[in-house]
């Protein structure tokens, strides 16, 4: 087999692996069996290959492959659009909406995943062209747990300290301890509150914390997030039972209501804490000298 | 642009005639007919009742 033909093969395999090693299916169940798992590896071949030829591709002096590559890895731009534009389609049936801030992240995460791709099969028909298959899937091997360990986001159990909370009612208006969260006129919700509901707060650690749990998106996103992992007790024509998030304006402090199916409180506790923090809603006021002086 | 109301009084359940207008409202004789009556129009239009504290129950759409 010629050196050029092993580099590709190579470089081919390991992005392929790679691509299948990121695609993480765990209870969200995103992508969804089969198809949607069989689109993005179809997607993660064809980003390996593209990176596995182009390093021969330069060797042999043939440009011109080497810019349609190039232009060829636009076209993963498609791959944000059309996940961006499905789950938002779905959206519509979801009890508990992710939010357009989760779904822009879970898009582009799908995008960036195959670029991640790109430059692992390129390192990788590289490395294998230089000295060989053996240190080529090394090198590919090297670079993808050096990709995920950079790709892996936080989560707010880093920014934030999540704690059970009790659950009050003032006349018709229902608290997280001194969180204001809504008005319920109906006495027969607000009994299924006092029995059922379950609490948390999250107590941002610093300003940027603070400031990336102001942020809508991310709270409707551990929303969604905890009523897909303990249930939430709603149907279509009971809007009273969406589980809210409302924020102390000052202290920061964010309160959370759910009227789960599993009342547990721990879980709802580890639910919340490993729900990932947005890009979108990740700012840090705390790089810029106005942000550090009005923390003092 | 897309312009939506995403906040919208739909009707107004009220034991106190004197306290509202503006909306459709409909008339309770006593707090039960009136928990009855929101409960009804709040499953229907998928809305929330809210008790502004004076006699009156607002059903909005969130």
């Amino acid at each position: 087999m010629s050196r050029d033909l092993v580099a590709i093969v190579c470089g081919m395999a390991v992005g392929t692996l790679a691509r299948y090693l990121m695609l993480r299916r765990d209870f969200r169940q995103y992508p969804s069996y089969p198809h949607a798992v069989i689109n993005h590896l179809a997607l993660g071949f064809v980003a390996a290959m593209m990176g596995a030829v182009a390093i021969p591709a330069i060797v042999a002096k043939e440009y011109t492959a080497v810019t349609f590559l190039a232009l060829a890895a636009t076209q993963f731009r498609e791959v944000r659009r059309m996940e961006r534009e499905m789950l938002l389609a779905l959206e519509q049936s979801e009890l508990v909406a992710r939010g357009k801030d989760f779904i822009e992240g879970i898009a582009r995460t799908f995008e960036a995943r195959n670029y991640l791709v790109i430059l692992i099969s390129l390192m990788t028909s590289g490395v294998t062209f230089v000295f060989g298959a053996f240190a080529g899937v090394i090198a590919g091997m090297a670079a993808l747990t050096i990709a995920r360990s950079l790709m892996r986001g936080q989560i707010v159990k880093d920014i934030a300290k999540v704690r059970p909370a009790r659950v009050r009612f003032v006349g018709p208006n229902v608290f997280v301890e001194d969180i204001h969260i809504m008005n319920l006129a109906l006495a027969e919700i607000r009994d299924i509150y006092t029995q059922r509901a379950r609490a948390v707060i999250l107590e941002p650690y610093d300003d940027t914390a603070r400031e990336i749990l102001a942020n809508v998106g991310q709270r409707q996103a551990i929303a969604h997030d905890a009523a897909a992992l303990l249930g939430v007790h709603r149907e279509v024509d009971t809007a009273e039972f969406m589980p809210l998030l409302r924020r102390d304006p000052d202290t920061g402090r964010v309160g959370m209501i759910i009227v789960p199916i599993e009342p547990d409180e721990k879980c709802l506790v580890v639910a919340v804490e490993n729900v990932p923090v947005l890009e979108s809603a990740a700012v840090n006021p705390l790089a810029s000298r106005a942000g550090r002086c009005a923390t003092d | 642009m897309e312009i939506a109301i995403n906040k919208l009084i739909l009707a107004a359940v009220t034991t106190s005639r004197e306290t509202v207008s503006g909306v459709p409202v409909f008339y309770a004789q006593d707090h039960e007919e009136q928990e009855w009556i929101a409960k009804t129009l709040s499953r229907v239009l998928e809305a929330i009742a809210h008790d502004l504290g004076n006699g009156t129950y607002i059903l909005v759409r969130h």
